[in-house]
């Protein structure tokens, strides 16, 4: 009995530093991903302690395989639900097939050269959340295809059109906005 | 996917690109690509812009940073939400649990001893509630009908294993209306009914279980109201509509005349 209790008493602490040893370092990763899904940094701070207080409720249930996917893919839901419940008109898919074949094509015509920095900050935030995100988890954080359908619960074959969508919607914009300035 | 000697298709390439800037091809395809890129100018084009877009990302204003206190913050939450995480609580904590469980083990005993059969108390009283809805229903009301508490008390004689006291208060205005067997508190039981306009009063009566008197307690249930006393080895219950004053006039009366 005495055994039990004291184990019991030890188990707790060592749960929480193994969480802070695990979970913590990817505390960068998981508030860039929120920052990005919310574009606010209050909400992304709030977004992101309640994904941690998530995280460590369920830390029994971390196999200790990815730690950075495991937090974030918390992270991500955590945005989602927040979203839901404090933004009513949260934009959702804009761009269909058709629409993306053309600006595939497009591509072609001209060299984008040197990117403006903010230009191309300005049109990820617009791009559809569902698309972001999976811009965010490639170029920022230099996830796999197969992290990321992992991370966003999708096949593989999604991750892949989204990003090469994502993209195209993007190049689209920065060839738009340097025509726009030629003129 | 693709046979040597065969020229690829320019759109199949690009549809590969970005598999291939990301560096997530097999070898095969990686290769195939590589040789083709060298021959099309304008698959060549797409790759160029594919890798401007992409090294534009490594611009270090593309990444938040975690605020400098949400780290700290986050440790505190931690902290705040495992309370075994400070080694002082948690020995504090377990030398209490022994005090915690005996505080507990007095304060029902003491709830035990100060009031015997409480939540006993609660059951009779939702069945008493019960009993006098039912009554209401078409029929229900009165097995024996009669304003003389002469012809009530012999029925009733009849019917239990005690004589539960049987007085009219049409005096006091409220009728006896007659009387009916019921049940509650896990055995048969009298219930006296009573009239005060187009109110009606149940009066249920049984043998106490315990020997002490019992004040009256009043209590509402469900929009009704319910006094309840024990006196001389009988236990009452008192339920109606009724507002609580008039009900506890009735009461007044039946216990003056008891």
């Amino acid at each position: 009995m005495r055994l039990c209790e004291s184990e019991s008493s030890h188990l707790p602490r060592n749960k929480a530093a193994n969480f802070e040893e695990t979970i913590l370092p990817h505390l960068d990763a998981a508030y860039n991903l929120a920052r990005w899904l919310t574009r606010d940094g209050t909400d992304a701070e709030d977004v992101v302690q309640e994904a941690y207080l998530r995280a460590f409720k369920f830390f029994d249930g971390f196999n200790g395989g990815n730690s950075r996917s495991w937090i974030l893919k918390i992270v991500r839901n955590t945005c989602y639900s927040w979203l839901q419940k404090n933004r009513d008109h949260e934009p959702t898919t804009e761009f269909d097939e058709g629409q993306h074949s053309v600006e595939v094509r497009d591509q072609e015509a001209v060299l984008i050269g040197n990117i403006d920095t903010q230009m191309l900050k300005r049109l990820l935030d617009e791009l559809p959340s569902e698309f972001r995100e999976i811009v965010i988890l490639r170029e920022l954080e230099g996830m796999s295809y197969k992290e990321i359908a992992g991370i966003a619960d999708l096949p593989l074959g999604t991750v892949m059109s989204r990003l090469a969508r994502a993209r195209a919607k993007l190049h689209t914009g920065l060839t738009t906005c340097l025509k726009r300035e030629l003129h | 996917m693709f046979e040597k000697g065969i020229a690829l298709n320019c759109q199949t390439i690009q549809d590969l690109l970005n598999g291939y800037a990301d560096g997530e091809l097999d070898l095969v395809n990686h290769l195939q690509i590589e040789e083709h890129l060298r021959d099309c100018s304008s698959c060549a084009l797409v790759y160029e812009n594919q890798k401007a877009l992409k090294s534009a990302f490594a611009d270090d204003s593309f990444y938040f940073q975690a605020p400098a206190d949400l780290q700290n913050r986050i440790r505190q939450m931690l902290r705040e939400s495992n309370p075994e995480t400070s080694r002082a609580t948690g020995k504090w904590r377990w030398r209490l649990i022994p005090a915690l469980a005996a505080l507990a083990v007095i304060v029902v005993l003491i709830v035990l001893l100060i009031r015997p059969g409480s939540t006993n108390d609660e059951l009779v009283a939702n069945e008493i509630v019960s009993d006098h809805i039912r009554s209401m229903m078409p029929n229900h009301l009165t097995d024996v009908l009669s304003s003389d508490n002469h012809t009530v008390k012999p029925w009733f004689n009849s019917k239990l294993d005690f004589a539960p006291p049987v007085v009219d208060l049409a005096a006091n205005g409220f009728p006896l209306v007659g009387g009916r067997l019921d049940y509650a508190a896990s055995r048969p039981v009298a219930a006296l009914v009573f009239g005060r306009r187009q109110h009606v009063i149940n009066l249920f009566v049984f043998p106490s279980t315990g020997n002490s008197d019992i004040a009256n307690q009043i209590s509402a249930r469900q929009g009704y109201n319910l006094i309840h006393w024990s006196k001389a080895g009988m236990t009452f219950w008192a339920v109606s509509d009724l507002n609580l004053n008039e009900l506890q006039e009735f009461v007044q009366g039946i216990q003056n005349n008891a």
